[in-house]
């Protein structure tokens, strides 16, 4: 079994003073393959974030099983080991930084580890170096730009050496710069270092990106393919509130207009190529 | 613009030797410096903490500017105690007006405790300044850790210490956005009597605080991610360790309180 | 027709007299006509919010003049109180700003500043609330307990309560998903339309303002290289993208395309004209044979 994530028959209800509230999420069967790269689509409330928490055992399901690596989220014993497996990354930089010195910041989960001073050296150097961030270490995370702090965050959870980064709309609040800065470090991370990345965004062209793409609609999940698989439903996203990558939603109109366009050009070099070959 | 311009808490990161120090030497200086200060009494004893205030603050490569700017809240502080010790110190009048009436005693006095306070402020900042709030709330834990035994929780106040220093300038940029905001939908916050503007000050507070809220919330998440679980276990990436140049530095504050309480004894 | 607002040489400069000082404009020509519907696009610090702050007066220029309606709005505080209310200014991310108990407080909180008589305020208020698609319902409601699109909207409706001649927004779609991203988008065509308004629209997606806005203005480095219809302003790809700003997917895949040799317009930015390009490629192309 090469599962890191693994979930059955997830199902979570926040509890409130007058009963049971309802629920977000429905009854998830879900497995996450050891060093792929999976994209969660789905609008807002649709279960998306409530679902990444579960992951690292910050929420805990109201009925259902979640499995990191094997372990029951439920297990308080083995709680550190599933939280140093699975690193998360939020939206708001600002919110998840808790040093005032880049180098101080990256530490601070090693040494909540108990990890001896010099390893945690080592750690910090490398998980900066990783996400190009090196040069910065003595710096005020404040006067980074909000890519940079983005990749700080990251090289944060880094330094816990995890099996996978799970990242809750990292992108949000970045300019395009900003944002290809965080896409392209964590594709690196999924190439070459072999991390499972979950990345959960409503930008449409970061999600083509992965392997596997879930879409999720009131706390269930309703697709799950790969992106080109699951892109050529464009009626079907767009009734969930969703959209397509631009160049899937031209080859769509192509083909409302009687043209046989194929559906699955994700990019703009594979909607060029289809599209000369139409024409020529 | 005026809200930028605090700079309470802020940090210049570097690499004099300052900055170098371990934080506790820091701190135990500046509690030794800050009695030497109370001490001195005279010209020349507040010509020598002056001296080294200055040659501390060179070798650290902190502006001057920087300094004198963390002196701007204070200047109201710093008028109304001069004014204080310049009416109300008895002693050989050198003129008199109406009922108030200035001494020669009353200048001198309000001279030295503007000095003084001018010092003090200048000094702690400097502390600030060269060590990041991790540090010095490291040295504060380390040095008031005797108490952990008294169950006091050390570790924990340190923690919202370096916290709350942390998100200093990032509440500092959100006041003047919601302000920002607010303005443009009519909000005056600069004219009226104190009651309107109280008033006007709660579109602006009810924003910050819910924003604080929120703020502290996604925090703790974010610690728990990073597997906090408080201080037990806890282990540094920088340990503090006094090297030779940091007992130097405590010997040497130690020693300069002891030299300016004897020659304050003396009346210089 | 003269501009309905304006800023002449317009300078701004940070923390002049200290080592942070900081250039964000530089002699900026910027005009908007009343009516118009343009996009302010350029890469975080290029200056884009330093001038949107300029037009409603919440800056003042180092240097140069910023006119509403053809006047000064610096030349009284009276002017430049009440060109506030001429000029209304949305901030990013705006539900942070929301304060008061209720949807209908909230939003009635610009109206009540500018001195209005209650009915007037009324009118108002459930005119913008109509504008950003909230029902009655909504207004008695707190406006913590909304979603966050819908706080957001409400945000929008404090503005437009106003009825400000000139609507700024920053980023109004920023972290929203496709679909609460689009309702906004057309609740701020709405208020254009109807209200004749004059918009600007400050965006980070390329897509968004090619199909939203009929001019662009292009901010680097405290400067305005380019200024344009969509058409002429991503006629300059590699210098966009050199500002890090990019030009639409579309676009792109008709710069592809040329590249390749085939014979398509280059003045392709929305997935409306790309497919009737190609479409009348296909007709040409049949026509031949």
């Amino acid at each position: 079994m090469n599962d890191i994530i693994r979930t059955e028959n997830l199902t979570f209800r926040y509890t409130t003073e007058e009963g049971a509230a309802p629920t977000v999420l429905d009854g998830l069967d879900l497995s996450i393959e050891a060093g792929s790269f999976v994209a969660v689509l789905g609008h807002n409330g649709s279960g998306k974030s409530t679902l990444a928490k579960h992951f690292n055992a910050i929420l805990l399901p109201s009925g259902g099983k979640v499995y990191v690596d094997g372990m029951d989220t439920v297990d308080e014993s083995r709680l550190l080991d599933i939280r140093r497996q699975i690193g998360m990354v939020f939206q708001n930089p600002d919110n998840q930084i808790v040093a005032s010195v880049v180098e101080e910041d990256v530490a601070f989960a090693p040494e909540n580890l108990g990890v001896p001073s010099e390893e945690i050296r080592t750690l910090v150097d490398d998980a900066l170096k990783t996400v190009g961030m090196d040069q910065f270490a003595r710096h005020a995370p404040h006067l980074l730009s909000g890519g940079q702090k983005q990749r700080v965050a990251i090289a944060g959870v880094l330094a816990m050496r995890p099996r996978c980064i799970v990242l809750d709309e990292p992108t949000a609040m970045l300019d395009p710069v900003g944002r290809a800065e965080v896409l392209s470090t964590v594709k690196k991370l999924n190439r070459e270092r072999g991390v499972t990345v979950v990345l959960i965004t409503h930008h449409m062209d970061e999600a083509a990106q992965a392997d596997r793409l879930i879409v999720m609609h009131d706390g269930k999940i309703v697709r799950d393919g790969s992106p080109k698989e699951v892109f050529r439903d464009v009626e079907g996203l767009r009734a969930l509130g969703l959209e397509v990558p631009q160049p899937v939603a031209l080859m769509y109109e192509l083909r409302r207009s009687g043209v046989d366009a194929p559906l699955d050009t994700l990019d703009a070099d594979e909607c060029a190529a289809a599209l000369s070959k139409l024409l020529s | 613009m005026a809200l930028k311009d605090i700079t309470l808490g802020q940090f210049f990161p570097g690499s004099s030797p300052i900055h170098r120090l371990d934080p506790r030497a820091k701190i135990v200086g500046l509690v030794a410096y800050i009695v030497a200060l109370f001490l001195a009494d005279w010209f020349v004893t507040y010509a020598v903490l002056l001296a080294v205030l200055a040659i501390v603050v060179k070798v650290s490569t902190v502006k001057v500017k920087a300094l004198l700017k963390g002196l701007k809240p204070v200047i109201f502080l710093l008028v109304f105690t001069a004014v204080l010790n310049i009416f109300y110190t008895p002693g050989t009048p050198i003129f008199s007006l109406w009922i108030f009436t200035v001494t020669y005693e009353g200048v001198l006095h309000a001279f030295f405790m503007v000095v003084r306070i001018m010092m003090l402020i200048s000094c702690t900042f400097l502390l600030t300044y060269t060590t990041s709030p991790l540090a010095l709330t490291d040295g504060l834990e380390s040095l008031l850790s005797p108490l952990k035994k008294l169950h006091a929780p050390v570790h924990e106040l340190s923690m919202i210490m370096s916290i709350a220093l942390r998100f200093i300038p990032t509440l500092i940029e959100e006041t003047d956005k919601i302000m920002s905001a607010q303005r443009a939908r009519g909000a005056d916050f600069d004219t009226g009597n104190l009651l309107q503007r109280a008033k006007a000050l709660i579109p602006l507070l009810v924003p910050l605080f819910i924003s604080a809220f929120r703020r502290a919330d996604e925090l703790a998440t974010a610690m728990e991610c990073r597997c906090y679980h408080g201080g037990e276990g806890r282990t540094r990436m920088n340990r503090l360790r006094f090297r030779p140049g940091d007992v130097m530095f405590i010997v040497g504050a130690v020693l300069l309180a002891a030299v300016i309480g004897v020659m304050g004894h003396f009346g210089l | 027709m003269d501009p309905i607002i304006e800023t002449r040489q317009l300078t701004h400069v940070y923390s002049e007299g200290t080592p942070f000082r900081h250039v964000a404009l530089e002699g900026v020509d910027f005009s908007a006509m009343p009516g118009e519907y343009i996009a302010v696009i350029g890469r975080t610090g290029s200056g884009k919010s330093t001038l949107i702050q300029h037009l409603n007066g919440l800056l003042k220029p180092t240097s140069g003049e910023v006119l509403f309606d053809g006047g000064d709005i610096w030349s009284s505080k009276e002017r430049t109180h009440q060109v506030r209310f001429q000029v209304g200014l949305v901030f990013q991310y705006p539900e942070y700003q929301l304060f008061e108990e209720t949807v209908y407080q909230d939003i009635s909180f610009g109206p009540k500043n500018m001195g209005l008589d209650k009915e007037e305020i009324d009118r108002r208020v459930r005119q913008a609330a109509r504008f950003v698609g909230l029902d009655d319902g909504v207004l008695d409601k707190s406006p913590f307990d909304l979603s966050g699109g819908q706080k957001r909207r409400v945000a929008i409706a404090g503005v437009i309560a106003m009825e400000p001649q000139v609507l700024i927004l920053d980023e109004p779609t920023a972290g929203l998903d496709p679909s609460g991203a689009a309702q906004i988008l057309e609740n701020i065509r709405a208020y254009h339309q109807e209200k004749n308004a004059c918009v600007i629209l400050v965006s980070h997606s390329m897509e968004e303002v090619a199909r939203e806005a009929e001019r662009l203005v292009v901010i680097d480095h405290g400067h305005i290289p380019f200024s344009g219809p969509p058409a002429d302003v991503f006629a300059h790809g590699p210098e966009l993208e050199k500002m890090g700003l990019g030009v639409p997917a579309m676009t792109r895949v008709f710069a592809r395309l040329r590249a390749m040799g085939v014979d398509v317009p280059a003045s392709v930015y929305t997935v409306e004209q790309a497919r009737d390009a190609v479409l009348s490629a296909l007709a040409k192309r049949g026509g031949e044979r």
